[in-house]
């Protein structure tokens, strides 16, 4: 068998992908259908757009490369950043972004945790706030205009994989937003993070 | 998770071990044992050997290891396992472990007032380390803060430096709001406020000016200020009579403070902490402003 299944190529590719597929399979669609996956917890609402746009930019940025957004349900961790993540908190986030290195902290839980201005002041100067801080300075969101015009394509393509945005939503998407910089928009995004969630344990 | 899930999780599972072991079962033995395949890789051949028994033992070993596993903790679709072990569980276990350890002498801090504490040398080097966490990002490792973050070491307090006031700043936050008043003083009005400001602090001034400042400075400024400048804790208006500056010392500043305001902000930290770490948290800082 072994040398006739080495001896016939498209056999052997449909069984190797069988072979590495089956762990995956078991293991992703089962959770397809499970609600602590896929139902939101109480109170999570859509990004707004200006929170939107702000996580466009956080992505855009690459904050996830030294940022974290996932608090593992071990004591230390809950001590410093709060309640575990629960993937309730996430069912309209796409693409996620937890992140995989931790070169500055967690970020699951910072919204709220510091002041607007706070959050100014560091993205301007990391070191004008925390003298040890080894993060690059984000000047350029501060001249620059947060985009409005590409938001309701935005809204739009996220209702299509399942975010409840009403057409309202999205044809007063840009409104309101006229003269904010992207600065305004990260510090939107960084301050929800997390917050629906505020007990210990 | 449905049923049908659990299930089909649990076959799959199984069925996995059941074919790695099959194939494995049905591969120990070969036709030619001792003889090549036939197979020849540019002058390289390739005996027909089984694989060594160490290697298949070792496979069988994996696959038992897997169902013990399996069956101790929670792997397969809604069976919790028979060790009872969860992810949560752990956690929850861990906490609960913390707590037993640590909670009484939280209890035996939290009885003790603050002007106490802060001479109690185990509570403020916890105090240190809680502060080192929770409150160093904006106050600074020392608690000198930084522009626009108030220094916690010197004199002045902006929102009052009595243990309980400490305690609330700290427990439900503060939201100071310094309207920008350029509208009402317009550019010579906040040329005169500041000249005044400068005079309060002790600096030399040009008289005229400060005397017109000083006017303004009583409609405008004294309300939540005071009349001599000796600020108002209630609102968190700082003291503008000595060299104390939260936000600059220069004038360019003290003007831009005047034209635009400032809304300073200190998150509360009541659910994050909860008042047994407020209460050592409140102590170290009131240490800070002794030394």
């Amino acid at each position: 068998m072994n040398e006739f299944i080495e001896k016939n190529l498209a056999l052997m590719i449909v069984l190797i992908v069988l072979a590495v597929s089956f762990g995956g399979i078991v293991e992703i669609v089962p959770l397809m259908s499970q609600k602590t996956v896929t139902e939101p917890i109480e109170g999570l609402k859509p990004l707004t757009p200006l929170q939107l746009t702000g996580r466009d930019i956080y992505i855009r940025e690459g904050c996830t490369v030294c940022h974290s957004q996932m608090i593992r349900p071990l004591r230390a961790e809950v001590e410093r950043y709060g309640h575990y993540s629960v993937a309730g908190e996430l069912v309209y986030d796409h693409p996620f972004v937890f992140g995989s290195k931790r070169t500055g902290p967690d970020l699951a839980r910072v919204g709220g945790l510091y002041s607007d201005d706070w959050h100014r002041a560091h993205l301007l100067d990391p070191r004008s706030v925390v003298p040890g801080s080894n993060m690059p300075a984000y000047p350029w969101l501060f001249d620059t205009p947060i985009d409005t015009e590409v938001l309701p394509k935005k809204l739009t393509a996220l209702r299509a994989v399942g975010v409840p945005y009403t057409d309202e939503d999205i044809a007063t998407a840009g409104a309101g937003l006229d003269g904010l910089m992207e600065a305004d928009a990260v510090i939107a995004y960084l301050q929800q993070l997390g917050t629906l969630i505020t007990e210990r344990r | 998770m449905s049923s049908l899930s659990s299930g089909f999780i649990i076959i799959g599972t199984f069925g996995s071990l059941l074919a790695f072991f099959l194939i494995l079962y049905l591969n120990r033995s070969t036709r030619n044992p001792g003889r090549t395949t036939g197979h020849n890789y540019d002058g390289i051949e390739e005996y027909d050997n089984p694989l060594p028994a160490w290697w298949f033992w070792g496979f069988i070993i994996t696959i038992v290891f897997g169902i013990g596993y399996l069956l101790y903790y929670p792997g397969l679709g809604n069976f919790a396992g028979f060790g009872g072990w969860s992810q949560v569980g752990a956690l929850e276990a861990s906490q609960d472990a913390a707590d037993e350890r640590y909670s009484p002498q939280f209890a035996q801090y939290l009885g003790v007032p603050v002007d106490e504490l802060m001479h109690d040398v185990t509570a403020m080097r916890m105090g240190r380390r809680l502060f080192a966490t929770n409150c160093a990002v904006c106050h600074g490792a020392a608690g000198t803060g930084s522009d626009g973050f108030p220094n916690l070491t010197d004199a002045e307090w902006h929102w009052g430096g009595s243990a309980e006031q400490i305690k609330t700043t700290i427990m439900q936050g503060r939201q100071a709001m310094m309207p920008a008043w350029e509208p009402a003083l317009q550019d010579q009005g906040v040329t005169e406020v500041a000249e005044y400001v400068e005079q309060l602090a002790g600096r030399e001034v040009d008289a005229t000016l400060a005397d017109a400042g000083q006017e303004r400075y009583t409609m405008f400024c004294a309300a939540c200020h005071g009349p001599d400048g000796s600020g108002q804790p209630m609102m968190g208006a700082p003291g503008l009579n000595n060299e104390r500056w939260l936000y600059g010392n220069s004038r360019l500043r003290i003007e831009d403070i005047i034209r635009h305001g400032r809304n300073g902000q200190m998150p509360a930290f009541a659910e994050r902490l909860g008042e047994e770490k407020v209460h050592i948290l409140a102590a170290y800082v009131r240490s800070l402003s002794s030394q």
